[in-house]
C-alpha cells in the first residue's frame, strides 16, 4: 500500500493492505441476518406492543443499513476517509430532506382537500 | 501544522497542496461513491411516492393483502448472501486468485438470479391475479419502486458478467480490479435499498 494513497484518502470500500479481510464481511453478514430477522420476527409477533412496531421496524432498518455501510462499504469516520463520509452525510440529508418532505407536503395537502361530497355539490 | 491537520491528513508535516494528484483508484472510488448516493437520492423519490400513495388502492387488493413475507426473507437472505460472496470475490481479486475470484463471483451471480427469479414469479403472480401495475395508484407505485430496484440489480448481473469476461481476456490488471471493485459497491448499495423496500414495502404493510 503506497504511502500517497493513504494521504489522499481511501476510496469507499477500499482494502488497503488487507485491513479489512474476509473477517469484516462475516461479521457483517452475520450482524445483517440477525438483524434481518429481527425485523420479520417484530413484523409477525403479537409479543411487542403493536404500535410501538413501525418504530422498532425503522429502527432495526437504520441500524441494519449501518452495518452495511461499515461492514461491506467499509466507510468510516477515520480521517483517510473525511470525503466519503461527508459525501455520505450529504446523501443522507437529501434523502430525508425528499422522503420526509414529500410525506409532509403531500399529507398536508390531503388534510386541506375538499372532501369529494362537497366537490360533487359545487358543481351541481 | 496543527494537532488537528494532522489528524485530519494523516501524514504531518506535508500541506495538501503539496501532495499531488489523488490515485486514480481513489479518485474512481469517490466517483463511483458520488453515483451511488445520488442513485439512492432517486430511490428516495421513489420511496416518498410509495409512501404517499401506499394508502390509494381504488378499491383493490391492499398491501396487507398481497405479500408474502416468507417469500420476501427468502429474496433478502439471497440479497445478504450475495452481498458476502462479492465481498470474498473482491479479496480474491486483490489476492490475484482466479480460482477463488470464479467460484465467489459464480456463488453471487447464482443468488442475484435466485433473488431476480422469485421477484419475477413474484410480479407474474399479481399481474395474473389482476393485481397490476395499472390497477391501482398503490400498485403503480409498488411496481416502479420495487421494478427499479430490479432493474438494477439485472444490471448488476450484467456487469458482473462483463467483469468476469474482462478478467478472462485482459486479466488481473489495475484497470480490471477498479471496475470490479466499483461493481462491488454497486452491489453493496443495492443491498441497503433493499433493507428499505422490505421494511417499509413488505414489513410496513398495513
Amino acid at each position: 500500500m503506497d504511502t500517497q494513497a493513504q494521504a489522499q484518502g481511501d476510496a469507499p470500500g477500499v482494502d488497503p493492505g488487507e485491513r479489512h479481510g474476509a473477517r469484516s464481511y462475516l461479521i457483517g453478514l452475520a450482524y445483517a441476518v440477525a438483524l434481518t430477522v429481527a425485523s420479520f420476527w417484530a413484523a409477525t409477533t403479537s409479543f411487542v406492543y403493536a404500535p410501538a412496531v413501525p418504530v422498532l421496524l425503522g429502527t432495526l432498518a437504520i441500524a441494519q443499513m449501518g452495518v452495511h455501510v461499515a461492514f461491506f462499504l467499509h466507510i468510516s469516520s477515520a480521517p483517510d476517509q473525511a470525503n466519503n463520509f461527508l459525501a455520505l452525510a450529504f446523501g443522507v440529508f437529501v434523502s430525508a430532506l425528499v422522503i420526509f418532505g414529500s410525506m409532509l407536503i403531500m399529507s398536508n395537502l390531503n388534510h386541506n382537500m375538499m372532501p369529494m361530497d362537497e366537490l360533487i355539490k359545487m358543481q351541481r | 501544522m496543527s494537532a488537528a491537520g494532522q489528524a485530519l491528513t494523516g501524514i504531518p508535516g506535508v500541506p495538501l497542496a503539496l501532495r499531488g494528484p489523488a490515485p486514480v483508484r481513489v479518485v474512481a472510488g469517490f466517483g463511483f461513491w458520488l453515483f451511488l448516493l445520488s442513485d439512492i437520492i432517486i430511490f428516495a423519490a421513489l420511496f416518498a411516492t410509495y409512501s404517499v400513495l401506499s394508502g390509494s388502492t381504488a378499491g383493490g387488493p391492499s398491501a396487507a393483502e398481497l405479500f408474502d413475507k416468507r417469500h420476501v426473507f427468502l429474496e433478502t437472505m439471497c440479497l445478504l448472501a450475495s452481498s458476502a460472496t462479492c465481498g470474498f470475490g473482491l479479496l480474491a481479486i486483490q489476492r490475484t486468485d482466479a480460482r477463488a475470484m470464479y467460484f465467489w463471483m459464480g456463488i453471487t451471480f447464482l443468488l442475484g438470479i435466485s433473488f431476480l427469479t422469485m421477484e419475477g414469479r413474484e410480479f407474474a403472480s399479481m399481474i395474473a391475479a389482476g393485481a397490476g401495475p395499472s390497477h391501482s395508484a398503490f400498485l403503480s407505485a409498488f411496481f416502479t419502486l420495487v421494478g427499479t430496484h430490479g432493474l438494477h440489480v439485472s444490471l448488476g448481473l450484467v456487469w458482473l458478467v462483463v467483469m468476469l469476461l474482462q478478467v478472462a481476456t485482459l486479466g488481473f490488471q489495475p484497470m480490471v480490479g477498479r471496475r470490479f471493485f466499483c461493481f462491488a459497491l454497486f452491489w453493496h448499495a443495492l443491498d441497503i435499498v433493499w433493507i428499505g423496500v422490505f421494511t417499509i414495502v413488505y414489513l410496513g404493510a398495513k
